[in-house]
C-alpha cells in the first residue's frame, strides 16, 4: 500500500509538472516517433464496400506497438522516484519489449516476467528483451500465461518495493495504475481526433479497438468520450464462447476482485480464476481493466468479441489488401471492422486502432497453417 | 472479546507466546488435513491457520502455491473448507483461522460467508489481499460476532497505516517479517525488533510474526520479540516432502516458542 500511495503522489505531481510533461512530449516525438499516422485504408475500404476505414498506426511506434507510450511514461516516472530497477509482466511480449526499451533508455535494470506458454509462442520477443539487456524470468506456475506473470511481478514488487518500480502494462491492477496507464495511452486518441478532423473535417462514426487488459482501447476512446462517436471494444472469442475456451470477460464472466481490481472476471462458482484461451497472447487474460465495465454499464461503449478464426482471417486479409500485417491482438479489431463496415453507408467513417505490428506472430501463424519455417 | 483475543490474553497472563502453525486445507486431501489439525492441537498449537486454496495466491511463495494447486486438484473450495471445519468441531476445539484471498469470499458473499464461518466454528479470517481501506463491509458485519479480523503490516508500513490496521484488527496484528512473499528468507535485526515494539505500542494489540520463520531457532528468536509466531511454508513443505518427520518438527517448534 505505501508503494501505491507513493506512486499516486508522484504521478499527480508529474502530471502537473511542466518539465516532466515537456520531457515526455519530447521523447514521444523524437524517440517513439509520434504522432503515428492515421492512414486511410483505401483498398480495404473498397473490398468491404461500405464505411471508410482509417487505421491508427500504433504499429509504427518504436518497438512496434502502443505499449511503448505507457512504458516510456512510467520509466520516466520511475527515474523521478529514484528507483533503480523496472519490472514488468508480459503476455505477447510487446509490453516486455517496451519496458526493456524504457529501462535501456533511462539506464535502469530490468526484469520481465513471462508465462512459459507465452515464451514459447513469442520466442522472438523473448530474444528481443534479452538483446535490450533485460532478464526474462519464466513463470511456470498456474496457467503459465499473462495472469501468472502478473502474480509473479506483483510478488517481486512486494519484495523489492524500495528499489523497484512495477511497470504495469495495461489499465489494470490497483489504483493508480488504471488511471495512469490510461493517461499515458490517451495520446493515441488525442492525435486521432486532430488527424481525422484534418482528413475529413469531422469526427468519426465508429472507433474499434481490441481489448485484453484494455490499454490501447482506453487510449483511443478516452479523448472521444464526450463526442458523438460510437465505440466498440473487441475481446478474444477464442474457440467460441460455448467452448469455454476464450477470454471474453463480458460475454462469459462475472464481477470479481482480482490482482487488486474489481472488474469482470472469468471465474468459477467458487471464485477461482478460470483458464483462458486466445490465439493472441496479449488478449489471453481472465479480467479486464475496470474502466471498461464502467463504460459498458453506462452504455457508452459496446463490447463484442472475435474468434481465433476470425482474427486469423483478418490477419491475412489486411496483409493482402494493404501490405500491413497486424498483430494478432489488433487483428481482432480488424475482424470486427470486416463485419461492421459493409453494413454502413459509404460516407461513414470507422477508425481502427492498429495497436501493434504482426511480425512477432508470423512464426505462430505459419505453425497454425502447418508450415515449418 | 473474541476467542482469538482470549487466547492472547491468557498467554500473556502466563507470560507465554502463541504458536500458530499454518497448513493448506486439502493438501493433499481433507482427510489428511483433519489428522494434521488434530496432531497440531495435540502438540500444543495455540491457534491453527487453515489456508483456503486459490488459483492465484499473490502473497504466497512457491511452496504454498504448489500446495494450493494440489488442494484445488483435490476439488477443495471455500465451501468445502467451511463444511470440513463444521465437521472437525466434533473432534477439535483448537481456535481456527482461515487464510483466504478475497475473491472467493466476494463470490461467496460477505454476509453469507461470515454467517457460515461463525456457524462452522471458524474463529476469524486473514485476507492478505484485502486492506482495511476496502474491508468496511466485512468489518461492519463482524463487529458483534465472535470473529477475529486480522490484517497485515509490513516493514514498509507507515505510521498512518499502522494506526489504520490497528483500528481494523480484532485478534492480533499479522506482522510480515520482511517485504515479500511467504516462505522467503528471514533476516532478524534491531529494526525488526523496533518495528514489532512500535506496532504493539501504537495499536495496543498483540503482534504475531509470519512469512519466513522456518526453523525452531528462528521461531525462538521471533517469539522473544513478538507475541506469537506463525510458521507456514516450512510446515507445508515437511507435510509434503517428509510427513514422517512433521510431528517431531512441530514439537521442536512448540518447545522453541515456549521458552522464556
Amino acid at each position: 500500500m505505501p508503494a501505491l500511495v507513493e506512486l499516486e503522489v508522484t504521478y499527480r505531481e508529474a502530471r502537473a509538472d511542466r518539465e516532466f510533461q515537456k520531457e515526455l512530449v519530447h521523447l514521444q516525438k523524437t524517440y517513439i516517433g509520434r504522432p503515428t499516422p492515421l492512414y486511410f485504408a483505401r483498398r480495404l475500404t473498397e473490398s468491404l464496400g461500405g464505411a471508410k476505414v482509417y487505421l491508427k498506426r500504433e504499429d509504427l511506434a518504436h518497438t512496434g506497438a502502443h505499449k511503448i507510450n505507457n512504458a516510456i511514461g512510467q520509466a520516466l516516472l520511475a527515474k523521478k522516484m529514484g528507483k533503480k530497477r523496472l519490472i514488468a509482466e508480459t503476455g505477447a511480449g510487446q509490453h516486455g519489449v517496451a519496458t526493456a526499451t524504457g529501462a535501456a533508455l533511462m539506464g535502469l535494470e530490468c526484469e520481465i516476467y513471462m508465462g512459459s506458454e507465452d515464451m514459447q509462442r513469442q520466442a522472438l520477443n523473448v530474444f528481443r528483451m534479452k538483446l535490450l539487456g533485460a532478464t526474462v524470468t519464466e513463470v511456470s506456475v498456474g496457467s503459465r500465461t499473462l495472469k501468472d506473470a502478473i502474480n509473479e511481478a506483483l510478488r517481486d514488487w512486494t519484495t523489492n518495493v524500495r528499489t523497484t518500480h512495477y511497470v504495469m502494462g495495461t489499465v489494470f491492477g490497483p489504483h493508480p495504475f488504471p488511471m495512469m496507464v490510461r493517461d499515458f495511452q490517451s495520446v493515441i486518441g488525442r492525435e486521432t481526433r486532430k488527424q481525422i478532423q484534418d482528413a475529413e473535417g469531422r469526427m468519426p462514426d465508429y472507433l474499434v479497438a481490441c481489448v485484453g487488459g484494455g490499454s490501447n482501447a482506453m487510449g483511443l476512446f478516452y479523448a472521444f468520450l464526450d463526442d458523438e462517436v460510437r465505440m466498440i471494444g473487441v475481446e478474444a472469442g477464442g474457440k467460441g464462447i460455448d467452448s469455454g475456451e476464450h477470454a471474453a470477460r463480458f460475454a462469459g464472466g462475472s464481477l470479481g476482485v482480482f490482482q487488486g481490481t474489481k472488474s469482470y472476471l472469468l471465474q468459477d462458482e467458487d471464485g477461482n480464476v478460470l483458464g483462458t484461451h486466445s490465439v493472441s497472447a496479449g488478449l489471453d487474460y481472465a479480467s479486464i481493466g475496470p474502466e471498461h465495465p464502467f463504460l459498458r454499464d453506462t452504455g457508452r461503449v459496446q463490447y463484442t468479441y472475435a474468434t481465433d478464426d476470425e482474427a486469423l482471417s483478418a490477419f491475412g486479409h489486411l496483409s493482402r489488401m494493404e501490405g500491413i500485417t497486424p498483430a494478432l491482438e489488433s487483428a481482432h479489431a480488424v475482424a470486427e471492422t470486416l463485419k461492421l463496415a459493409p453494413g454502413l453507408p459509404g460516407n461513414s467513417i470507422i477508425v481502427v486502432n492498429l495497436s501493434g505490428r504482426g511480425d512477432k506472430d508470423v512464426h505462430q501463424v505459419a505453425k497454425l497453417k502447418g508450415i515449418e519455417l | 472479546m473474541n476467542r482469538v483475543e482470549k487466547v492472547f490474553k491468557e498467554l500473556r497472563r502466563k507470560n507465554r507466546k502463541a504458536f500458530i502453525p499454518y497448513i493448506m486445507a486439502g493438501d493433499p486431501s481433507l482427510e489428511r488435513t483433519k489428522d494434521t489439525v488434530l496432531m497440531l492441537e495435540r502438540c500444543g498449537a495455540d491457534i491453527v491457520e487453515l489456508g483456503v486454496p486459490f488459483t492465484d495466491p499473490l502473497a504466497d511463495g512457491p511452496t504454498i502455491q504448489r500446495a494450493a494447486e494440489r488442494a484445488l486438484k483435490a476439488g477443495v473450495t471455500l465451501r468445502r473448507v467451511m463444511a470440513f471445519v463444521k465437521e472437525l468441531r466434533d473432534h477439535s476445539a483448537v481456535p481456527l483461522l482461515l487464510m483466504t484471498y478475497y475473491n472467493p469470499v466476494f463470490k461467496y458473499g460477505e454476509e453469507r460467508f461470515l454467517k457460515d464461518a461463525v456457524d462452522a466454528g471458524i474463529n476469524g479470517v486473514i485476507i492478505p489481499d484485502l486492506p482495511p481501506d476496502e474491508a468496511g463491509g466485512l468489518l461492519g458485519l463482524s463487529r458483534h460476532a465472535d470473529f477475529a479480523t486480522i490484517f497485515l503490516l509490513a516493514p514498509t508500513s507507515t505510521e498512518d497505516r499502522i494506526r489504520k490496521v490497528g483500528r481494523a484488527s480484532r485478534g492480533f496484528i499479522y506482522y510480515v517479517s520482511m517485504t515479500g512473499i511467504t516462505g522467503s528468507r528471514l533476516s532478524l535485526d534491531d529494526s525488526f525488533s523496533e518495528s514489532v515494539q512500535n506496532i504493539r505500542r501504537t495499536t495496543g494489540r498483540p503482534v504475531a510474526v509470519g512469512f519466513g520463520v522456518s526453523t525452531p531457532e528462528e521461531a525462538r528468536v521471533v517469539s522473544e520479540i513478538s507475541d506469537g509466531v506463525i510458521v507456514g511454508s516450512a510446515i507445508v513443505k515437511k507435510l509434503h516432502d517428509s510427513p514422517d518427520t512433521l510431528e517431531s518438527f512441530i514439537l521442536e517448534l512448540r518447545r522453541a516458542i515456549s521458552q522464556r
